[in-house]
């Protein structure tokens, strides 16, 4: 039986743990101390804790961080980390460095529930939740660790559909006693799962990222079937309760697909649908997955697009694929063939 | 449990509760709204909680709402909902939801408790050019098989993973999908049920030439 992990747990957490165990209250700031900001990998190296403090701990926990397995390489410099769970299941991060940030896309679960059409993770099924430490070891445990600048949400998973450890991840980014970063630095996407996008709305200050893709119910229906539980709408809607601020973002993905969503009525359904929004729209190159029945546009009819939604005063741009040849690209992660299939279905 | 800002609730009374099979219940709630048949509810035993979602498993026109359940062994609502008795107080929202399957001649699929929306749908005498197709492990987990016989006759296919029995197709709905020779592409095709079910059909169905905007599906997710 493998010990607890102390590496994903917040301030109070921590503060159980040490109550439990006898310790002075203080000792769970000094571990956050040493997880968070000094990266301890072992209790042993927390050395301001009393020897009897880290024996004691080492009896029940550990710090629970495990490296990579393996990553490939991309021809234009993104990489793509395997990790294994402690579940011995496994999951993707993206690394992808550009010239003034370099960004880390994180799994939030072992593949999906939401059956998005166009998404290679949907296709692998759902296998489990990510905890906080799993979520939080591959920031931890990436080579690259030090020159990050930006984490987003985006990676295999619905964050909204982990929400508590989704929001535990992210009170340690940023908490004074955790990475201490600034919430801007982080940005979590979802397809609108209303409920827990409210809790996120209200419980984190990160950025807001929308898979929209299409405007309209009937269309956005054949391609996500969240969009029969949560119209666009009514995610638009709930969006219209909140005061954002300045400083935060909400943005909304919108992957082309086409002669399917690229065509001047969407731009029109678009301009209604986010009538008075504050955010700006990312169109989203399509990498074909295998067997899909939807293909890209092509980047002049994405330019129009872009030009067009531009022109009535919603900033738009168009997302630079990265990592297309190793399978990092958006949309593209899956460990389908590391998972094993449940034998009792009922069907 | 935080107090995000949330759907409204209303307060409703159990009238039943009836165990249909191992772990699976029906209850019927009183019904303070009309609804589309196959729309869902958000319920909860206590306001307070975070409410999880059901389609409702009855006719429009039925005095009562109808929730078709298994029991979640790990589960926060199911194990105790199971319990309730009538009388008891159960917190509900407003129906809501798109999955109203209004196209037809279509297929309707569904494994487990998604059968729920498409008993609402065939008692609210909306099933006029449809088939509908369920996948179960057991023959008691075919819900409401005598009034979906009676209602749609060869139109109803069950398909059972491990037992046999009169009108039973024996075997997977996946393998009855994958060699079937004659799908109807034009058909719609309404899937109801967990997310592999769903991803697997789908898959097969695209496969098969179905064009992928005539397939719609309700993940419980
Ligand atoms: C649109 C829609 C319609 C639905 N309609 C129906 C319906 O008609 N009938 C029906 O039976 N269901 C339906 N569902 C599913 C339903 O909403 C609930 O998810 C289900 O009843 C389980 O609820 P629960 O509170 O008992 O379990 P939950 O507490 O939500 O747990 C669900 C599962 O996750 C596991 N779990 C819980 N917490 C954890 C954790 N921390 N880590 C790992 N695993 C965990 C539990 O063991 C359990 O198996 C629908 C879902 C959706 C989205
Ligand atoms: S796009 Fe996101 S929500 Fe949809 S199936 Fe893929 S991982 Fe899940």
């Amino acid at each position: 039986m493998s010990k607890e992990a102390l590496y994903g747990k917040t301030l109070s957490e921590l503060k159980v743990c040490v109550t439990e165990l006898g310790l002075p209250a203080f000792t769970s700031k000094q571990i956050a101390d040493w997880l968070y900001k000094k990266h301890a990998t072992s209790i042993e190296d927390m050395t301001n804790l009393s020897k009897k403090a880290r024996l004691q701990l080492s009896e029940n926990y550990e710090v629970g961080l495990t490296p990579p397995q393996s990553f490939q390489e991309s021809v234009d410099g993104t990489k793509k980390y395997l990790f294994q769970t402690h579940s011995q299941q496994f999951i993707e991060a993206a690394y992808l460095p550009e010239e003034n940030r370099n960004t880390l896309c994180i799994s939030s679960q072992v593949g999906c529930k939401m059956g998005c059409l166009f998404c290679m993770t949907a296709r692998q099924g759902f296998q489990k939740n990510l905890s906080s430490n799993e979520i939080l070891n591959q920031i931890a445990s990436l080579p690259e660790r030090d020159t990050l600048t930006n984490v987003v949400y985006m990676g295999m998973g619905e964050p909204m559909d982990n929400i508590e450890n989704v929001l535990k991840s992210l009170e340690i980014i940023t908490a004074d006693w955790g990475y201490s970063w600034s919430p801007r630095r982080i940005n979590v996407s979802t397809i609108g799962v209303v409920p827990a996008m409210r809790r996120f709305i209200e419980e984190s200050e990160a950025h807001l990222a929308i898979s929209l893709h299409s405007p309209f119910n009937e269309e956005r229906k054949q391609l996500m079937p969240i969009e029969n539980v949560y119209t666009a709408e009514k995610v638009i809607e709930a969006l219209r309760d909140y005061d954002f601020g300045r400083q935060r973002r909400i943005s909304f993905e919108y992957i082309m697909f086409k002669g399917v969503n690229d065509s001047p009525q969407h731009v029109k359904g678009l301009l209604q649908l986010l009538n008075g929004i504050k955010c700006r729209i990312n169109l989203i190159h399509f990498h074909p997955i295998p067997d899909s029945p939807l293909k890209g546009s092509d980047y002049k009819t994405m330019e129009m697009f872009r030009d067009k939604l531009s022109q009535k005063g919603i900033t738009t741009t168009i997302r630079k694929s990265r990592g297309e040849d190793i399978y990092a690209a958006c949309g593209l992660l899956s460990t389908k063939k590391l998972v094993q299939k449940d034998t009792e279905q009922d069907y | 449990m935080n107090q995000h800002k949330r759907k409204e609730l209303q307060a409703v009374k159990v009238i039943s509760n009836q165990l249909l099979a191992t772990n699976v219940h029906h209850i019927k709630l009183e019904k303070p709204f009309s609804f589309q048949a196959g729309q869902v509810v958000a319920l909860t035993m206590h306001p307070t909680d975070e409410p999880r979602l059901y389609s409702i498993a009855s006719g429009t026109s039925q005095a009562y709402l109808g929730i078709l359940f298994d029991v979640k062994p790990d589960g926060e609502l199911t194990p105790p909902l199971s319990k309730v008795k009538p009388g008891d107080t159960l917190y509900i929202s407003a129906p809501f939801g798109k999955f109203l399957c209004k196209e037809q001649p279509a297929t309707w699929i569904a494994t487990g408790t998604g059968i729920a929306p498409f008993i609402s749908l065939v008692e609210s005498g909306l099933a006029n050019n449809i088939a509908l197709l369920h996948g179960a492990r057991t023959i008691d987990k075919f819900y409401f098989q005598d009034e979906l016989q009676d209602k749609l006759g060869e139109n109803y296919l069950r398909f059972c993973t491990t037992e046999s029995g009169p009108q039973i197709m024996e075997g997977r709905l996946t393998n009855y999908l994958e060699n079937a020779t004659n799908l109807p592409t034009n058909n719609k095709y309404y899937l109801c049920g967990g997310s592999q079910m769903v991803i697997d059909v789908r898959e097969i169905l695209i496969a098969k030439g179905v064009p992928y905007d005539n397939i719609i599906a309700e993940i419980y997710f």
